[in-house]
């Protein structure tokens, strides 16, 4: 991956366009009237879903561009964040404004006792505050401290995909498969861990072809 | 939103005459909506808009017909399009898909255990319990619901058929275990297949509890639970199990699938009740399929007036 040609704009370029399908498949759908018989639902899942993907993206990027030793990945992480707030953004606004349609009673309800709709909220709220805090300006303010802050992406992963888990049925197996990925990229966190897959990694080919 | 109906108001199940069974009374079921249109002044309580035939692709898109409080059916495709059936796959807009024909002619039920006549009946011979138009909503526990006129008739015409002993005091129902027509059943090892469901005898013995082969005047479609099933209205969705093969009368109270796989979330009976939340989720309000806001869940699914006395000293709370 040492080609200049291969360089860091159509990567980013790459990232906006992938990052922005959902969104425009949903707005087709939408004006085609593609959306199957709960069209509340589907929105609220398929945005709620891409928040998460996208989260997973970005906290992928550090221990998969450090294995493969490609630091432009670690570029993405601040758009992909971005962008999974925007859906989470719009998963909220589906819930508050046309799911519950402003009815603060249930609203209330929900957000006060209901463990789905508490955990959705503190991942949106981590999200929001790294959102507001990812510029350059933020960065230099905050020193050192902006490094420990921006961890709490690790627990915004954590919390969205128990959300996930606590609003299916028992033994429903979608969020299960996200619950792997995300213990996975924690696992690569582990200090060492990483490095001990990179060496596994350069070990391996010689082996095999012995 | 709200659905603050008299129950004075709400015309008893045994006199409420269904206008397509009217229709059929008059023989003219399969006449063409425009007809439709042309007879609807002379059979009450009417809608506004002509009534599909059922025939019609988009005529089977609903409109017309009315549950006994006023609520209209639920699209056709809808209804056949948005399952929970978990023996195919727990994608509710997938089901109709992964469904598979299943060989009606060749289906039995058994009905057995504590019963003076154990009997295997063929869907054919259900037909002498009679086929009538019974228009009913359906709450999902997950917080949709729907309306959905299915064709049947009340269980406890069967039962009594098959004569259950006085040591009976639950009704066991089983769906087929058939991993190559169900592959939900290989591909979510994790369930305690088949799907078990059970009534109380007093609940099994209820007018409105139903066997049901159809809806909106056709045989069921296998995502609808073909060829037969259960339909209690005033319980959620998971207790109106699909698929029927067998039908135990029991002394001990069932343990269902879903008491099985969460017994802190799914109880025994599972009444819809908006005042008793799922474990995660409120249970005060739904939203119909094909509506956009959501409205006030009723207690028993608005079916209180008929139901609520089986319940008169419970705990619902404790009993859910």
């Amino acid at each position: 991956m040492k080609n200049k040609t291969l360089g860091f704009q159509p990567l980013q370029t790459l990232t906006h366009l992938a990052a922005l399908t959902p969104l425009g498949l949903m707005v087709l759908d939408f004006a085609t009237q593609n959306y199957g018989p709960e069209p509340i639902n589907e929105f609220t899942l398929r945005t709620g879903k891409a928040a998460l993907v996208i989260l997973l993206l970005s906290l992928a990027c550090s221990p998969i561009g450090r294995v493969f030793n490609y630091k432009k990945l670690l570029r993405l992480r601040r758009p992909l964040g971005l962008y999974s707030f925007l859906y989470a953004s719009i998963h909220f606004a589906i819930f508050i404004g046309v799911d519950y349609f402003f009815n603060f009673n249930l609203i209330k309800d929900a957000l006060l006792t209901k463990r789905y709709a508490i955990v959705g909220l503190t991942t949106g709220l981590i999200l929001l505050i790294l959102a507001i805090t990812s510029t350059r300006g933020w960065q230099r303010r905050l020193k050192a401290n902006w490094k420990r802050l921006h961890r709490l992406a690790y627990v915004a992963g954590i919390l969205a995909v128990v959300h996930f888990i606590w609003l299916v049925k028992p033994g429903v197996s979608q969020p299960w498969f996200f619950a792997i990925i995300l213990t996975a990229l924690l696992l690569m966190r582990i200090k060492g861990f990483d490095r001990w897959i990179k060496s596994r990694m350069s070990k391996t080919p010689p082996l095999q072809a012995g | 939103m709200t659905n603050n109906i008299h129950p004075r108001e709400i015309t008893p199940e045994r006199d409420y005459l269904s206008r397509r069974d009217f229709l059929k009374s008059i023989g003219i079921v399969s006449a063409s909506a425009a007809v439709l249109a042309a007879c609807a002044e002379i059979t009450p309580p009417l809608p506004t808009e002509a009534a599909p035939d059922s025939e019609s692709a988009s005529g089977a898109a609903g409109g017309a017909e009315m549950d006994q409080l006023g609520a209209q059916t639920t699209d056709y495709e809808d209804v056949t399009n948005y399952n929970n059936f978990y023996e195919f796959t727990t994608d509710k807009q997938k089901v109709a898909k992964v469904a598979q024909g299943l060989n009606k002619s060749a289906w039995e039920i058994s009905v057995g255990g504590l019963v003076e006549n154990p009997k295997k009946y063929t869907i054919t011979e259900m037909n002498q319990f009679g086929v009538e138009e019974h228009i009913h909503r359906m709450r999902c526990v997950e917080g949709w619901s729907m309306v959905i006129p299915w064709l049947g008739f009340p269980l406890n015409r069967l039962l009594a058929d098959t004569k259950p002993t006085p040591e009976a005091k639950y009704v066991r129902f089983e769906t087929l275990y058939d991993p190559n027509l169900f592959p939900g059943q290989s591909d979510y090892p994790w369930y305690q297949w088949p799907y078990i469901e059970g009534l109380r005898m007093d609940e099994a013995m209820h007018d409105l509890a139903l066997i049901s082969t159809g809806l909106y005047g056709k045989d069921l479609l296998p995502q609808n639970g073909a060829p037969i099933r259960l339909v209690v209205p005033w319980k959620y969705g998971f207790k109106s199990i699909k698929s029927i093969v067998k039908i135990d009368l029991v002394a001990e109270m069932p343990v269902s699938l879903w008491m099985a796989a969460a017994p802190n979330e799914y109880g025994f009976y599972a009444n819809v009740n908006p005042h008793v939340d799922h474990p995660r989720w409120s249970q005060a309000t739904e939203r119909r399929v094909g509506e956009f806001s959501r409205r006030d869940t009723l207690m028993f699914n608005g079916y209180d007036e008929q139901v609520a006395h089986l319940y008169q000293d419970m705990d619902l709370k404790s009993n859910f």
